[in-house]
């Protein structure tokens, strides 16, 4: 008997983003507010990383509840109803289960059950995984439309009297659509990992070590011998020379390469959206790129911290919000962070 | 190839680009955090610039240990040996 020759899906040419969504927790944490943990100030919060609020989430508001409400905003500027969508994939550090995924909760919520639904752990670089994954599944014909959704509750995992990283961040998430189109609206992405600087950005001990130090196996990975309740707890830290170093001279080029792959050169952009990390990465990463002064450069970072995998995604509905005049315009756009991990992509903007 | 000099002089100029402190305030026992208030993220500017022009690769670790500009002026020294 002869082997039937097997149907693949039919290829899709063309991808671009179809509509964004943000949402923005109420609670809003001034430097002042850090200031009571840290010994500091805001001139020196403002002038270190251009970072004057950041938004908060309450204790109520879920990393799920955040993430469907970016994700409504983007269906429905997108014009897609959740039963059209093909995947959803969110990307996130901060959701508190293991398994199940956020994904799949949040495909329910939408109505958009049964699509594929999971999570993707690239810290910082989510959400450009994310798009980049969408792209493929929309190109392969595996999909026809796909919800890309940045989601953070950074606050859960933060000890505000360290120093490192915590006054840096918020939550927050954004939310994209990925469709078919006739023309190309999302260039080649520019992703990789370098894991050798695992230890660059982390959290202080891992789940295990909970369990351990509970059942009276001796002291957490970083050698606390008394350690407090509160300490027990895993919290964000980072070497931030070393990611500082990294994301501007490293992540600089990564931008460039993700350029030359879609052949545009930095004076065809519209805007340049890089993950809010901190202003000073920013400004040192266009001077690296070379931007010229009509590249409008997204910096929700002052208002909203860094949101992680939510960072780009707000920046973006930022910049379409307050700049309809960009919708059209190609937009650099480069995550990068926990891993190491980075990602980068040209996309036209919705 | 420079001399202790040279460095200083090209150091003094990175330092003068990313902070705007005039070259002749930096010299060589002066602290890069103590007397130049200069901040762990300008270091790391001004190191990755002293890279590029002194063609010497100085480690992340091996920044920590810069305290002074004489201190970056001798690792470079030896770095370019």
């Amino acid at each position: 008997m002869s082997t039937p020759t097997l149907k693949q899906a039919p290829l899709q040419n063309g991808t671009r983003v179809l509509g964004v969504g943000a949402y923005r927790p109420d609670v809003i944490v001034t430097n002042e507010d850090v200031c009571q943990w840290i010994d500091s100030s805001d001139e020196w919060i403002r002038q270190r990383t251009g970072i004057v609020t950041r938004h908060r989430a309450p204790a109520d508001v879920s990393v799920i509840d955040m993430a469907e409400g970016a994700a409504r905003e983007a269906l429905e500027r997108a014009g897609v109803d959740p039963s059209e969508l093909g995947a959803v994939i969110v990307s996130t550090v901060t959701h508190p289960y293991a398994t199940p995924s956020a994904a799949a909760s949040l495909t329910d919520r939408l109505g958009a059950t049964p699509a594929p639904a999971f999570d993707i752990s690239a810290a910082c670089a989510g959400y450009c995984y994310g798009i980049a994954q969408a792209d493929a599944l929309v190109r392969s014909g595996a999909a026809k439309y796909v919800l890309v959704v940045g989601a953070e509750k950074l606050s859960d995992v933060i000890d505000n009297t360290e120093r490192t990283i915590s006054f840096l961040l918020g939550d927050g998430a954004g939310a994209v659509v990925i469709g078919p189109s006739d023309t190309p609206g999302i260039g080649p992405s520019v992703w990789g990992s370098d894991g050798s600087k695992w230890d660059a950005i982390g959290m202080t001990h891992s789940m295990l070590d909970i369990r351990d130090h509970a059942a009276g196996k001796g002291a957490l990975s970083e050698g606390e011998a008394a350690v407090t309740e509160a300490a027990l707890w895993p919290t964000l830290r980072q070497d931030g020379q070393t990611v500082f170093r990294w994301a501007v001279w490293e992540m600089a080029k990564v931008a460039q390469q993700a350029l030359d792959a879609a052949g545009v050169k930095a004076e065809d952009l519209a805007a340049f959206i890089p993950h809010q990390a901190n202003m000073r990465i920013i400004d040192e990463m266009a001077k690296q790129l070379k931007l010229p002064e009509s590249v409008i450069i997204a910096r929700d970072i002052a208002e909203a911290g860094n949101t992680s995998a939510a960072s780009i995604p707000l920046a973006t509905h930022r910049l379409l919000q307050d700049n309809p005049g960009l919708s059209g315009g190609l937009a650099l756009q480069i995550g990068f962070g926990a891993g190491l991990v980075f990602g980068a992509q040209v996309i036209v903007l919705p | 190839m420079a001399n202790n000099e040279e460095i200083l002089a090209g150091l003094a100029e990175i330092v003068n680009e990313e902070t705007g402190l005039a070259p002749e305030a930096v010299e060589m026992d002066k602290s890069f955090t103590e007397d130049l208030d200069i901040d762990s993220i300008s270091m790391m500017t001004i190191v990755v610039n002293a890279e590029e022009k002194f063609g010497v690769r100085i480690p992340d670790e091996e920044v920590k240990n810069l305290k002074t500009v004489g201190d970056a002026v001798n690792f470079i020294a030896n770095a370019q040996a």
